[in-house]
């Protein structure tokens, strides 16, 4: 009798791990298909250009576009990863002067566009602006042909301009990373005589390895997504080609192909990382105690303020100023009665779209951990690509199907009922808030993956021996834990969307404008002076959401809740 | 818990807001209404809309869109809710009517109101206003005898002494693609190649840019839309760059200054045919074209309407109205030249 049943009952728990299993898996699956959909979207289109374009950019401005998409890419890659990586080390390991402070400024060039920034700095650095009209009157320099200055609009202008609105993907990553770490593991590595440089780079830097590598592609996808601050500074990257091959060759298709060719420099990118860190772990053991910040002082912690201020001043403070002065000087031409109303529409799509990124990254990361196929495994690698595609490429692909499913619905109900359901998703706010979950997916899934990596495998057995169902374990054990995780993938996904403009611009219901949208029509006239209001509000109203997670992530380190 | 609240929250809002879209959806589809989508910027088309509801009483709902309206409206296909799309580019028009997205409408006011260089014989597209593209000269170091026409340009005298913004922009491949029209694809590929030669430093910046390099000195000659020279003037940072420069309105013998044509078509599915056609009859009328002269410096399509001071300053130049035509038929042809050329290289 007791062997039957538990025979019964062992078949039954085997039965329900499948189950289980499967509804993870299952709903990965769902989820990613959902998500890929644009991207296939853009995949198909590139299977039917007008005509073939390659033998033409080939032979013409198809390298030049390489190797300058090559650069920036180098460029970004190695600006962000310092900036961020350095800054982040500094105010989670270290003492000084204002570093509190710090902590939370570090983060807010995250929430200005970077095309404002580069216009700002365009003003502020040109030959006519007032750094150089100074310089000149000092040496009494007249022309251009006098002296030399450092071109702005140029390669190094726009990687600059990028890495000063783009380090904070990496701070923010790295800082999560660095917070959620084993502090007897660095003060380990310090007992056995490591200085705390050496400790920096031999213990810190890699246990938060997965999380630094995941900021800096993220910063690199946006990097290649961007086409305001490439194009004003005339900077002739792929994604330029796109647009050229669209939207004046009018070969969609065609530009579509280029936005594939961008998808494989993604793919091989993160291929390669993966395959450099195969086998290696990154647990740390759970949070003990909270660590002792190192006090620095003296020269050192003038050096670590003067590290964190040039960030903030770049990225922030100069721009920042700037645009208050325009604001105060243009007030009554750029005051728009209608500012409360787009701010509300920013602020509601920015925190769904922020809500439902963060539950759906989290559940695929946890899948991850929980999977084992490697079709769950494939399917998740592939689920971040919608953002290394341009906003304006990524809509196109939205609004196919969508078109193709409300008419294909709208055909049905007419045949069947006599009755037109015509547009059900198409122009609505649905369709622009699964736009934003489309594209920044990739901003809370990496964060989440990389939060779960660090945490131990055999923490998950312990709480399934202790009778946790693998949703039990999520809920009590790894999200307490990942906190810091979650508030990051928040705080990214939130401004990112506050950010969002040319997906806005097309997919968006009629009579409706964003911040963004209302920014971008000055923009697009050449007049940034009238811009910078909304530019600043931008900025202003993506800070408060911000400061606010920022601080519950920095909380979440004072240990207390430890599971 | 407060991340529980947060998703409860965002969830009544989401509903709040679809039903908001829904409803603002199925108001569109009532018979006062007609629905824009455009790629001109708000702040310039927002009044004139807001005076046709005045004097029509008729709603205007506005997508302003910009990459992807086309593919936006195949999408929607026989459900798309627009009724006029308004562009910056005729060109583009022309492409939309190659496409299918279209359809002819005519009037006696829309006739009467637009001349026909300024619209399509069948009735697909309507040319609403223009902005010339005329030679941008230093008033201290160039006479204007120097340049009377785009091919003038080449000469080597003006070596070092040429700004432009980078070939790829729509206004400049506008201009080659009118280039290729007029004069054959030889003759023009050695005309931009000449423009390149003389470039002062690389093809960098926007128009305004261009006439502050003018002012600043860098170069002598540009290439700039008239549409600028209102905004600078009005602006008291900007007026000096805009009072350093003379406008030489080229090619007054030949074909004339070469121009950017904004207009309007009516969308294939157009669910409120009746106004739309209203739309464009008002658009292109006295009230209309008179706001569209003031406020933004264009040139209005009608006959008789007054235009603005600073348009009147520039006398009545002659220009070239196959220009739209031409754009819609050679930009790709154009985009090719100056990738073949490597004009965004510079000198």
């Amino acid at each position: 009798m007791s062997s039957y049943s538990s025979l019964a009952s062992g078949m039954f728990k085997r039965w329900r791990v499948r189950l289980n299993f499967d509804f993870w898996t299952l709903g990965s699956l769902l989820i990613a298909a959902i998500v890929l959909l644009p991207v296939f979207a853009v995949i198909v289109l590139a299977m039917f250009p007008t005509e073939n374009i390659w033998p033409h950019l080939m032979d013409t401005v198809l390298p030049g576009y390489i190797r300058t998409t090559l650069w920036l890419m180098l460029g970004v890659c190695v600006g962000t990863f310092i900036i961020g990586t350095g800054t982040a080390w500094l105010v989670s390991m270290c003492r000084f002067p204002g570093r509190g402070v710090f902590e939370w400024a570090l983060l807010i060039p995250l929430a200005m566009p970077a095309y404002v920034v580069a216009y700002v700095y365009t003003d502020l650095l040109e030959f006519s602006g007032p750094l150089q009209s100074m310089l000149r009157d000092t040496f009494g320099w007249r022309t251009p042909r006098d002296y030399w200055f450092p071109d702005i609009r140029s390669l190094g202008g726009a990687i600059t301009m990028m890495v000063l609105v783009l380090y904070p993907y990496v701070y923010l990553l790295s800082r999560a990373a660095f917070m959620e770490q084993s502090v007897t593991m660095l003060e380990a590595s310090r007992t056995l005589g490591c200085s705390p440089w050496q400790s920096f780079v031999r213990v810190g830097l890699p246990i938060a390895r997965p999380s630094i590598v995941v900021g800096v592609i993220l910063a690199l996808m946006e990097a290649l997504n961007d086409f305001g601050t490439v194009d004003y500074f005339a900077v002739r990257t792929l994604t330029a080609g796109i647009f050229n091959v669209w939207l004046h060759m009018r070969n969609l298709g065609g530009g579509a192909q280029i936005a594939v060719v961008l998808l494989i420099f993604i793919v091989v990118l993160i291929l390669i990382e993966r395959m450099a860190r195969r086998k290696k772990r990154y647990h740390t053991s759970t949070r003990s105690t909270p660590p002792v910040r190192i006090q620095l002082k003296g020269w050192k912690a003038w050096g670590a303020v003067i590290a964190c201020s040039l960030p903030i001043l770049f990225g922030i403070v100069i721009p920042g100023g700037q645009l208050v002065i325009y604001s105060l000087s243009h007030y009554e031409a750029s005051w728009a009665a209608g500012f409360p109303i787009y701010a509300r529409n920013s602020l509601m799509l920015s925190a769904i779209a922020a809500a439902i990124a963060v539950a759906l990254g989290l559940f695929l990361a946890y899948a991850g951990r929980l999977g084992r196929g490697p079709l769950l495994t494939g399917c998740l690698r592939m689920v971040s690509l919608g953002y290394a595609v341009p906003g304006a490429v990524l809509a196109v692909g939205i609004l196919f199907p969508f078109g193709y499913f409300d008419n294909f619905v709208d055909g049905l109900m007419r045949e069947y009922f006599g009755i037109s359901t015509g547009l059900l998703l198409s122009g609505t706010v649905f369709i622009l808030i699964y736009a934003y979950v489309a594209r920044f997916l990739a901003l809370s899934y990496g964060t989440m993956e990389a939060g779960l990596t660090r945490i131990r495998p055999n923490l998950d057995g312990a709480a399934r021996t202790l009778g946790r169902t693998p949703s039990g374990v999520l809920r009590d054990v790894h999200v307490p834990i990942l906190r810091g995780s979650l508030g990051t993938a928040a705080i990214l996904v939130f401004v990112d969307t506050m950010k969002e403009l040319p997906a806005t611009l097309v997919l968006r219901p009629f009579n409706f404008d964003t911040l963004a949208t209302h920014v971008y029509q000055y923009a697009k006239d050449e007049q940034i002076e009238l811009a910078a209001l909304g530019s600043l509000s931008i900025v202003l109203v993506g800070l408060i959401p911000t400061l606010l997670l920022s601080y519950t992530i920095s909380q979440s380190r004072s240990g207390g809740n430890t599971p | 818990m407060p991340m529980k609240k947060i998703f409860k929250r965002s969830a009544k809002v989401a509903l709040t807001a679809s039903i908001a879209a829904a409803s603002l959806f199925s108001v569109a589809a009532s018979a006062s209404e007609v629905n824009v989508y455009t790629d001109r910027q708000e702040f310039l088309i927002a009044p004139l809309l807001e005076a046709y509801t005045e004097a029509t009483g008729t709603k205007v709902n506005v997508v302003y869109a910009s990459g992807g309206m086309e593919e936006r409206i195949k999408a929607e296909g026989r459900n798309s809710p627009v009724d006029v799309v308004l562009t910056v580019d005729v060109g583009r028009l022309v492409d939309m009517v190659n496409e299918g997205l279209t359809q002819s409408v005519t009037s006696p006011a829309l006739e009467a109101n637009i001349p026909a260089e300024f619209r399509a014989e069948d009735g697909s597209w309507y040319g609403l206003t223009f902005r010339a593209r005329p030679v941008y000269a230093s008033k201290e170091r160039v006479d204007p005898s120097e340049i009377n026409s785009y091919l003038d340009l080449a000469d080597p005298k003006w070596k070092g002494r040429i700004c432009t913004r980078p070939g790829d922009h729509d206004y400049n491949l506008g201009l080659l693609a009118a280039m290729i029209y007029h004069h054959g694809e030889e003759t023009a590929r050695e005309w931009i190649e000449g423009v390149k030669s003389n470039l002062a430093r690389a093809p960098q910046g926007n128009d305004r840019g261009q006439v502050k390099n003018i002012y600043d000195g860098l170069c002598d000659l540009a290439i700039v839309n008239t549409y600028y020279m209102g905004a600078m003037l009005a602006s008291d940072e900007q007026r000096p760059w805009a009072e350093s420069v003379n406008l030489l309105f080229v090619d007054q013998d030949t074909v004339g200054t070469h121009i950017n044509m904004s207009g309007a078509v009516v969308a294939r599915h157009s669910p409120n045919l009746d106004q739309a056609i209203e739309l464009l009859e008002f658009l292109s009328d006295d009230v209309a074209q008179q706001m569209y002269a003031a406020g933004n410096t264009e040139y209005p399509v009608k006959e008789g309407v007054e235009r603005s001071d600073i348009v009147k300053m520039w006398g009545e130049p002659k220009f070239d109205a196959e220009s739209p035509g031409a754009i819609a038929e050679y930009k790709g042809l154009a985009l090719r030249i100056m990738n073949e050329i490597d004009y965004n290289a510079g000198p």
